[in-house]
């Protein structure tokens, strides 16, 4: 193991200002399951040249990298950098890590790279209006596999893609959709493989020069953190404007381009996604769409905004028993609200819970809902009624 | 010239039987098919295909698995871009699955993978499922025919195009 690499990743991620305090360990939500894994350890262990220790470890991979330790962290660790670059270095090593899926997410991010021609467009009805060139973009994302990857779950995460494109359409916003765009690499990343991530990002930044998009809105804040907080690390910055869809909506009903009608819904509760909240900091566009809506509740769910506990398995590597348990854990405070719907702004959060509660030996109340079926719901049944009639018909 | 003709001479004398054989269905043109078989009845099947001495084009590779069900996505995906022209499942019919599913869980895992491949880009047509017991050694034959001749075709088909 070259001594240079190491010194670079504790340099990079401030390793040598740890102080040792555990904060991280304590706040951890695996940790809490799995007593095996220990970020402040891990730090340690690298100061202190043992990366040959945390190589063997397989824990290494069970990090969510949901940010809650470097948040906390005192002396500014930044302890997600450091996961991705660890894991870079341990990839080199050949080292086996536990795909989730069989590894077909990854493995389709891999093709994705060849530059094939997808058809990854399929899913826009005639109802739906986007244009072939235009400002405003909607980035898919991985959306379109994970409906085919996740069917037997019984969901649906194009209903996603769907809905935003309806929500842009509302607001007056034909947006293009773009067939050559590929998966956002974030995954890849994570999983210690910065060649293939590479790839992919080129091609995302080509697909947006080329397509002179100026604002592209997402859905999945994990593809928006990518493309617009790591493309620029790694390939230099742009001009282009990065917006999670939430940000978009908030913004039309504050100015009262948009209205929310009541839904048959009352209770609602928010999950805080990791990268949308402590990764961009957007934890009250999400909430003033839900309370916008009349006559609903959004009841505080224990640990939230900056508190907030991860869905449970992350970058498609360690869906162990203790991710399970996180689940759980999570599903059991949501329930506790007294809510009926759990609504998350995030499609990974959605297929992870969706997962959860799709086990039989808990019995949970609540119901899953995706921020913009949602907002997509409430929107519809007001103004316009008599066209969205004209469409169903 | 003659340094270059003895070093060709080396090479090919070290040149394993496999390597001899891959460039022989190189030259003949045979396309790479991977076969993922079952245990107990497709690769049987194809047992008795051999025995039978029923005719059939080399272009299949058998690979065993204990049952269709182990067969992944991933494991199709990543034979297809390795190299691989064609690739057939092959498990046993749905009632005589030796582990009562298996079959019909391959036959979801090849239908979500011919979905994935369509997204990708990929054509569908390079995947097939087949369902073959044991005592099917002639539909073994015939199926390894057809799929041939099809995945020929297809890399006609795309040499054309270009
Ligand atoms: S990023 Fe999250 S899961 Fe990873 S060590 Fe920090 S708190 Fe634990
Ligand atoms: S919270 Fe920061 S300073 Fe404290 S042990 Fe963890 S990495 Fe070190």
């Amino acid at each position: 193991m070259a001594k240079n690499s190491i010194d670079e990743i504790i340099k990079k991620t401030n390793s040598y200002l740890c102080i040792d305090c555990g904060e991280c360990t304590g706040s951890c939500p695996v940790s809490r399951v799995n007593v095996n894994y220990s970020p402040r350890l891990n730090v340690e262990k690298m100061v202190l040249g043992y990366f040959d220790e945390i190589k063997k470890d397989e824990n290494i991979w069970s990090c969510l990298v949901c940010g809650l330790c470097s948040k906390r962290c005192p002396s500014d660790v930044k302890y997600d950098e450091f996961i991705k670059l660890s894991r870079k270095e341990i990839r080199k090593h050949n080292e086996k890590l536990n795909y989730s899926h069989n590894r077909i997410i990854q493995k389709s991010m891999e093709i994705m790279t060849q530059g094939n021609t997808q058809k990854r467009t399929e899913w826009i009805g005639k109802e739906l209006k986007v244009s072939k060139k235009g400002k405003f973009l909607y980035f898919t994302g991985c959306l379109p596999y994970f409906e085919v990857i996740f069917e037997y779950l019984n969901i649906h995460p194009l209903e996603t893609a769907g809905n935003a494109v309806k929500i842009l359409n509302k607001l007056g916003i034909e947006p293009v959709v773009n067939n050559s765009e590929v998966c956002c690499g974030r995954d890849l990343l994570f999983n210690g493989d910065e060649e293939n991530f590479l790839k992919l990002a080129k091609i995302n930044t080509k697909m947006l020069k080329e397509s002179g998009a100026e604002k592209v809105v997402f859905t999945c804040p994990e593809c928006l953190e990518t493309l617009k907080e790591i493309y620029p690390e790694y390939l230099g910055k742009t001009d282009v404007e990065f917006i999670h869809i939430t940000q978009l909506v908030e913004e039309a009903v504050k100015k009262g381009k948009l209205e929310l009608d009541s839904s048959s819904i009352k209770k609602f509760t928010y999950q805080d996604p990791c990268i949308l909240g402590r990764g961009l900091g957007l934890y009250d566009e999400p909430r003033n769409i839900i309370k916008s809506i009349p006559e609903t509740e959004l009841l505080p769910i224990e640990r939230e905004r900056e508190n907030s506990i991860c869905c449970g398995p992350s970058a498609w590597v360690s869906c162990t028993n203790y991710t399970k348990r996180i689940q759980h854990v999570r599903l059991g405070q949501a329930e506790k609200t007294g809510a009926e719907v759990l609504i998350t702004a995030c499609p990974k959060c959605y297929i992870h819970f969706s997962c959860a509660l799709s086990g039989d030996d808990e019995d949970y109340k609540i119901k899953l809902m995706d921020i913009t079926t949602l907002i997509a719901e409430t929107m519809k049944s007001k103004k316009k009624h008599t066209d969205s009639h004209r469409l169903e018909g | 010239m003659k340094k270059k003709k003895t070093n060709a001479k080396i090479t090919k004398a070290k040149m394993t039987k496999a390597k001899k054989i891959k460039k022989k269905t190189k030259k003949l043109q045979y396309p790479k098919i991977i076969t993922f078989a079952c245990n107990w009845c497709s690769y049987a099947g194809a047992d008795l295909a051999g025995v039978s001495r029923f005719q059939y084009p080399p272009s299949l590779r058998l690979i065993r698995v204990m049952c269709a069900g182990r067969i992944t996505p991933t494991f199709i995906l990543d034979a297809l871009t390795d190299g691989a022209d064609g690739v057939i499942v092959s498990g046993c019919h749905f009632e005589d699955c030796h582990y009562i599913s298996g079959s019909r869980k391959a036959e979801k895992v090849v239908e979500t993978t011919r979905k994935l491949m369509h997204l990708l880009g990929m054509d569908g047509r390079r995947l097939r499922f087949e369902l073959i017991s044991a005592a099917e050694g002639q539909k073994f034959a015939t199926v390894a025919r057809e799929f041939t001749e099809e995945i020929t075709n297809l890399k006609k088909e795309k040499h054309g195009k270009k």
